[in-house]
């Protein structure tokens, strides 16, 4: 008994920190309408920073608690800085922007954290004067975590009394719920936001410095906690202050006694439990319908078939391509391979993005299905590799097909999270599930049969799958279907109205682009010789995402141009310099500021412009 | 057997009945206007026909067929066609392609993954638009045509599925004055050609009382007068709701 009531307050202690992370993003969430993937790393330098400070002035409780406060005070002015410098510039841009753009600030605080604090964990002072634990019947459980358990609602009394009582509060309140309006009413609004920003990456830090005495502080915990914040942010309802203190409550307990029965799945369990949440309750278990659902990305030209020469010019690449090892090096090659991989990676994406409107941001996972698939069936089950490349895109399909019915249920930003889920699911059950896929070793030794070993006959195998998957997607795009999932992206209502049932037509879509991922993920273990989970994690799905932002979603050579330019880039700096986070990360924001309608699509209106001129 | 037939209809929103005991018919070759104050139920009862609101009770059968309960694309494939208070096209589409897409929709042709859907009923969808006055503009972008064309468009898109019933629901907003003329006298020569029946909604009174063979005043969700447009517009109790009453 007194063992569930340490498990029960353990949950609870987790529950606090997780409130204080999520109510930040919520809050920001709620009036800027942005979802911060910085505000994980803003949680990270909480922590780095309260370390420091706990190194040089902590030693005394005054010291300590200072820091603490002093680090969440820093991060609330990194996030005002955002705010300033970046986040301004991009709340009338579509939400796989804005998702990005916070993506690139996390890529270059990974690395400046890197470079001032190093690579290593680093382990904290614990709390003077609560290094101790106190006995509860018998079981002894740490003091600091009780100081913890207080905070959360003291933090949440706080908040509220600042919502309600005071006039800045009221505005923000005002703002949440219609920002035009409070914006006609004479509030400026930049520095209301400027102010949210402050408060929202503040509260992040603060449960950043706190954990300074808990846990190891290392380069990994912007992504952990990020993803449990947006999970508990989506089960209490997006904006809701009251949703968040509830779900963080259920899924504290969750980890706390979901260790106990399934500790293999912990993580799973968590995504389950958001999953089933959203399927029941749409908007959260406190949050309320939205009034105009968010857009993907603002509606380009029709879509047109190329005519003349140029409707030639993806045969004709093809066939140059297939020329290239004639001439060119095995190193060469072994880019080529990657970069054409990558190009049906990245177009599988597209048909999501570019056709259907659906962003996905855990397109990865079926790609890693792929990669896990072909990689299992060639060493535990000695499958030949073209069995074993059959079962990537089956593999990938299934998976899509799985978490497709769940996701196109909803769309844009929660669409957008469902997807994150899902490659979470994947992502932790290939880190855990050790006695099949190796947890973190990854699985080794995946070789193509003999007659494919060479560099250049694996080469042309990859041309020529990835080739014809691709001429697939494209007849795709301009066959009925096609139509269909364009239909419901440009008009649900009229889609609807015309016999076109939006979801399963998306819902297909969702399968073709798993399966098409995993052929190209298949393709990739057998050119790599090996899988590791990393292939299914976030970053890989960003990867694709950067790619088809790369090329620009309205056209269809967007994503192979995007691709090649995206795997090029990475390959040459990688070479020059270990700063590739942060460098990709600046390209990531610059593109989003510079190029919204990516890099084909800029040409394209450059031509335009031309002409008419 | 009326072609629609539509009995004690409800719907509330939270505590506000928006309609209340709507009943009426409506027959082939009848172009029906539903009028009646902002606020009188209008919309919602377009949205209560087509499905994408769900009755909470009373019964709407078209050909003696119930369609409350359906989902709007099981009504529209009854034969129900529907045009938006607010247009709704495929703006990234070119107006061939959206009619295109509706007559593909309509053959059960759009699961198709490999014959450029290009290549369907073309002709097909051009002769719909000349009918409207847009075939000269089949290969335009939709997101760039002026409103009052968007409305062409739409109405091409909903003969396109060949209907029983058309719903318009203020086919004549945000046009000019000698345009709504031209598309309701398009109308009215459609509901003849094809034995069409038309339920439209409309604020401007001289195309209701122009075109409409039968009018149909709502008013606080209640049908308050019903009957040809001289014996509605003869009714004291519509005019009381269009003027204000004295009591």
């Amino acid at each position: 008994m007194s063992f569930y009531l340490v498990q029960f307050l353990s949950g609870l202690a987790t529950a606090a920190t997780l409130f204080l992370v999520s109510s930040g993003l919520t809050i920001v969430f709620g009036v800027t309408r942005i979802v911060n993937f910085a505000h994980g790393s803003f949680y990270m330098l909480g922590a780095y920073i309260g370390w420091s400070l706990a190194e040089r002035i902590g030693s005394t409780p005054l010291g300590f608690w200072g820091g603490v406060l002093a680090a969440a005070l820093a991060a609330g002015v990194l996030g005002a800085v955002m705010e300033v410098l970046l986040l301004r510039r991009l709340y009338r841009s579509p939400e796989l922007f804005q998702l990005l753009a916070t993506f690139g600030v996390v890529l270059v605080v990974q690395d400046v954290a890197s470079w001032i604090w190093g690579p290593e964990d680093l382990l904290g002072r614990r709390a003077p004067g609560l290094r101790g634990s106190v006995e509860i019947l018998d079981q002894v459980f740490p003091l600091y975590d009780l100081v913890l358990i207080a905070l959360g609602p003291l933090v949440l009394a706080g908040l509220w009394l600042m919502f309600h009582r005071t006039r800045w509060g009221t505005l923000i309140r005002a703002a949440t719920q219609d920002r035009e309006m409070t914006a006609a009413l004479g509030v400026e609004p930049g520095r209301l936001f400027t102010g949210v920003l402050f408060l929202g990456s503040a509260l992040a830090g603060l449960g950043g410095a706190l954990q300074v005495p808990r846990e190891a502080i290392n380069l990994g915990m912007d992504m952990g906690i990020v993803v449990e914040a947006f999970v508990v942010v989506v089960v209490g309802g997006m904006g809701s202050l009251m949703g968040a203190f509830v779900a963080s409550l259920l899924i504290g307990q969750l980890q706390a006694f979901g260790i106990l029965v399934f500790p293999e799945i912990t993580l799973v369990l968590v995504f389950l439990f958001m999953a089933v949440v959203l399927v029941l309750r749409p908007y959260g278990l406190l949050g309320r319908a939205e009034e105009a659902p968010p857009t993907a990305a603002s509606p380009g030209p029709p879509l047109s078939a190329s005519t003349g020469i140029a409707a030639w010019a993806p045969l004709l690449l093809l066939a140059l391509l297939a020329l290239v090892p004639l001439f060119a090096g095995e190193y060469a090659l072994i880019v080529l391979t990657e970069l054409v991989i990558l190009a049906l990676f990245a177009a599988s994406l597209h048909l999501l993005i570019g056709l259907g409107g659906l962003v996905s941001f855990g397109h990865a996972a079926y790609f890693g299905l792929g990669a896990y698939g072909a990689a299992l069936l060639a060493t535990s089950w000695a499958a030949p590799m073209p069995l074993a490349l059959a079962g990537a895109p089956l593999l990938g399909g299934l998976g899509a097909l799985i978490a497709g019915w769940f996701c196109v249920r909803r769309s844009g930003l929660y669409f957008a999270m469902l997807t994150l889920a899902f490659a979470q699911i994947a992502w932790s059950v290939t880190f855990q599930w050790y006695g099949v896929t190796g947890g973190d070793n990854g699985i080794l030794g995946v070789w193509p049969d003999p007659w494919a070993s060479g560099k250049t006959a694996f080469y042309l195998l990859t041309l020529g799958l990835c080739g014809g998957a691709l001429f697939l997607l494209r007849r795709v795009a301009f066959a009925p279907f096609g139509y269909a999932l364009r239909a419901g992206r440009d008009s649900p209502l009229r889609a609807e109205a015309v016999g076109i049932d939006v979801r399963r037509t998306q819902w297909f879509a969702f399968t073709l682009a798993g399966s098409a991922a995993g052929l190209a993920g298949g393709l990739y273990a057998f050119s790599k010789g090996s899988v590791f989970p990393t292939l299914m994690s976030v970053p890989t799905s960003v990867d694709a995402l950067v790619m088809v932002l790369m090329g620009g979603v309205q056209t269809l050579a967007g994503p192979v141009v995007g691709a090649a330019l995206f795997h090029l880039l990475r390959t040459e700096i990688m070479s020059l310099t270990d700063l590739w986070r942060l460098i990709l990360g600046l390209v990531i924001i610059g593109l989003v500021l510079a190029f919204p309608k990516g890099v084909v699509g800029f040409a394209r209106d450059l031509v335009q412009r031309g002409r008419a001129a | 057997m009326k072609r629609l037939e539509v009995s004690g209809l409800e719907r509330s929103f939270g505590g506000v009945k928006a309609v209340r005991g709507v009943s009426f018919g409506l027959d082939a070759g009848e172009l029906l206007a539903l009028i009646g104050p902002n606020g009188a139920g209008k919309t919602t009862c377009f949205n209560l026909l087509n499905g994408q609101l769900r009755a909470d009770a009373g019964s709407v059968r078209l050909d003696g067929t119930e369609l409350v309960g359906l989902p709007p694309r099981r009504v529209w494939r009854l034969g129900v066609g529907r045009t938006f208070q607010i247009t709704a096209t495929f703006p990234t589409m070119t107006v061939a392609e959206n009619v295109q897409t509706v007559l593909l929709s309509c053959r059960r042709r759009l699961s198709g993954l490999w014959r450029p859907a290009a290549s369907f009923f073309r002709e097909e969808a051009v002769a719909l638009l000349d009918r409207v006055g847009m075939g000269a503009q089949a290969d335009r972008p939709c997101g760039v045509l002026a409103y009052g064309d968007l409305k062409r468009v739409e109405l091409a898109m909903a003969l396109a599925s060949d209907p029983k019933l058309l719903l318009m629901d203020e086919p004549t907003a945000g046009m000019a004055p000698n345009e709504r003329l031209e598309l309701m006298a398009l109308t009215a020569s459609l509901v003849r050609e094809r034995g069409l029946a038309v339920l439209f909604t409309e604020h401007d009174m001289d195309v209701v009382f122009g075109h409409a063979t039968r009018i149909l005043v709502l008013d606080r969700g209640q049908v308050i007068a019903e009957g040809p447009p001289d014996a509605v517009r003869a009714d004291p109790r519509v005019q009381a709701v269009y003027l204000g009453s004295a009591a």
